[in-house]
């Protein structure tokens, strides 16, 4: 059954800042709040629900956790979720805000992410050696030398072995990101780029280029969902989650297709919820951590035949006003975000901007009702949380 | 010869003891679950497949093929990650030495070595496999 109608995003807010060094990260998270909440036209007294991961400060300290913030932000709660799913988790935290709602646990739902990897020199492989601290698979990993890069180049090098994907199609999704953060003032990259330009970048990982990874970003961004009768009562666009899908992704013991994401279930579930298919889709944020990512979300998510991504992606088919779908009209986590390695926030706000015609003039998708959010939290090529949402415009 | 430093030390746990004093031996083990006749990586006391403890460690062949590879230079050296498809069925993480990864291919036979560690603790990884007898499905 449909969870349309059911809550409201009415506040989305990304902040403008790309390097923090001067913001410590319990103000980023308290100015991308005042941010959504403004956009709303409600106020932190308004907060009955509050919704946060692991990017929050104090979270692996003892004792305090999520209340550090919850206690500098000032928030008076009936309702808390914390659930930590990387990258993901802002899509889940959605998702579970619809819930909370629709259970009469909370009315006005304030969801936070902030991170400032570049001040604090914190980089993607130190984050990966701490979250594996006490894992039961870390001894059977870690010897191995398992970064980010090198785990998602082996989903890129099986893509490419087992369905002839090629470095020039995997660039196509690099060059449609930079011909759309080139229109966004904020964009940490705005120069277009070719083809060229991406394969003759040097390998980080075989087979991905320096040009088919992420940027790594300071920031963050706030989303507000809100009860029906409160939405009513404010003069914002009606944008209402329809679907929402979640799975987590293992190695199964050994018995695994890496090329598999947990996007064929949490994607399945979300259509099926909502009641649409990919074809109805006119917008689509994916977290696009890699080049590679997105062209397996696309296929594991039905926007195309598994092994079919390589084409589905050239010629510019994610380019707003060129191709079939477009895609992270804000330049995304290549060119635009990717505030504290995590993903999922800066593509529910880009969605929300297509669905109320707030995006950059010249990437706006005429008459946007319907977009889909997907993030991979964690290891495309191991274990990780996949979230999608389907959000429409009434 | 391609090996970088020396890999990380793995800590074992009383789960995993057994696979580690297997390894210093030149041996590598598994578990199967004995509710499904199936081997499993990482070994664990509960079966992934049935969630019951009926486990039993047991000695694979060491060979299996390449399922996909990823190579970093690091610091000035070349690292090969890779995960392995082991004759007796799961796929393991693991790394390739002894050998020109310019040359290396996904589905080629490879055969486990053992590196030693940081703290001597032996680490198996993986060479291609060139004899003729070695041939898993």
């Amino acid at each position: 059954m449909s969870i349309k109608s059911q809550a409201f995003v009415v506040g989305a807010y990304e902040h403008p800042t790309r390097n923090a060094a001067d913001i410590p990260l319990p103000q980023l998270h308290a100015e991308v709040a005042a941010g959504a909440l403004a956009d709303a036209g409600l106020t932190l007294n308004d907060v009955d629900g509050y919704f946060c991961a692991g990017d929050v400060p104090g979270w692996e300290s003892p004792g305090c956790g999520p209340f550090s913030i919850v206690e500098y932000l000032g928030l008076n709660l009936r309702h808390l979720d914390t659930t930590e799913s990387w990258g993901s988790a802002y899509i889940n935290h959605v998702a579970h805000a619809v819930q909370a709602i629709a259970a009469g646990k909370c009315r006005v739902a304030l969801i936070t992410q902030a991170g400032r990897p570049r001040a604090e020199g914190k980089s993607p492989e130190r984050m990966h050696r701490e979250q594996s601290q006490g894992a039961h698979e870390a001894q059977f990993e870690l010897p191995y030398g398992p970064v980010v890069t090198n785990m998602y180049g082996m989903v890129a090098a099986r893509h490419m072995y087992e369905h002839g994907t090629t470095s020039e199609q995997l660039a196509w999704i690099k060059v449609a990101a930079s011909h759309h953060a080139q229109h966004n003032p904020n964009a940490m990259l705005r120069k277009v780029v070719t083809i060229e330009d991406v394969i003759e970048s040097p390998i980080v990982s075989t087979p991905l280029h320096r040009l088919d990874c992420c940027i790594i970003s300071d920031g963050g961004g706030a989303l507000v969902v809100v009860h029906p009768d409160v939405a009513r009562s404010l003069d914002r666009p009606m944008i209402t989650p329809t679907g929402s899908g979640y799975n987590v992704k293992h190695l199964n013991g050994g018995y695994f297709d890496i090329l598999a994401s947990g996007g064929v279930r949490s994607g399945a579930e979300a259509f099926a919820q909502a009641g649409v298919t990919p074809r109805d889709i006119q917008y689509a944020s994916i977290y696009d951590s890699f080049t590679i990512t997105v062209l397996v979300q696309l296929e594991n998510l039905g926007f195309c035949e598994v092994g079919q991504g390589g084409r589905f992606v050239s010629d510019g088919n994610l380019i707003s006003g060129v191709g079939r779908l477009p895609l992270n009209t804000d330049g995304g986590g290549l060119c635009n975000n990717h505030p504290g390695n995590r993903g999922g926030m800066t593509k529910l706000i880009e969605a929300v901007r297509q669905l109320r015609g707030e995006a950059q003039q010249a990437v706006q998708v005429p008459g946007c009702s319907l977009a889909l959010v997907h993030g991979t939290g964690g290891q495309l090529g191991s274990r990780h949380g996949s979230a999608t949402l389907i959000l429409e415009r009434v | 010869m391609t090996t970088d430093t020396p890999p990380t030390a793995p800590e074992p746990t009383a789960e995993t003891d057994e696979f580690w004093a297997a390894a210093n031996q030149g041996r590598l083990l598994l578990k199967r679950c004995l509710g499904t006749g199936k081997m499993f990586h990482p070994p664990r006391t509960y079966s992934p497949f049935t969630g019951r403890s009926e486990t039993e460690w047991s000695e694979a062949s060491g060979v299996g093929k390449l399922y996909s590879f990823s190579v970093t230079n690091r610091r000035g050296t070349p690292h090969c990650i890779a995960y392995v498809g082991l004759a007796e069925g799961p796929i393991i993480l693991s790394a390739l030495v002894d050998c020109d990864f310019d040359t290396i291919k996904i589905g080629q036979n490879v055969r486990v070595v053992y590196v030693p560690s940081a703290t001597g603790q032996l680490v198996p990884m993986f060479k291609p496999d060139t004899s003729d007898s070695t041939g898993p499905t």
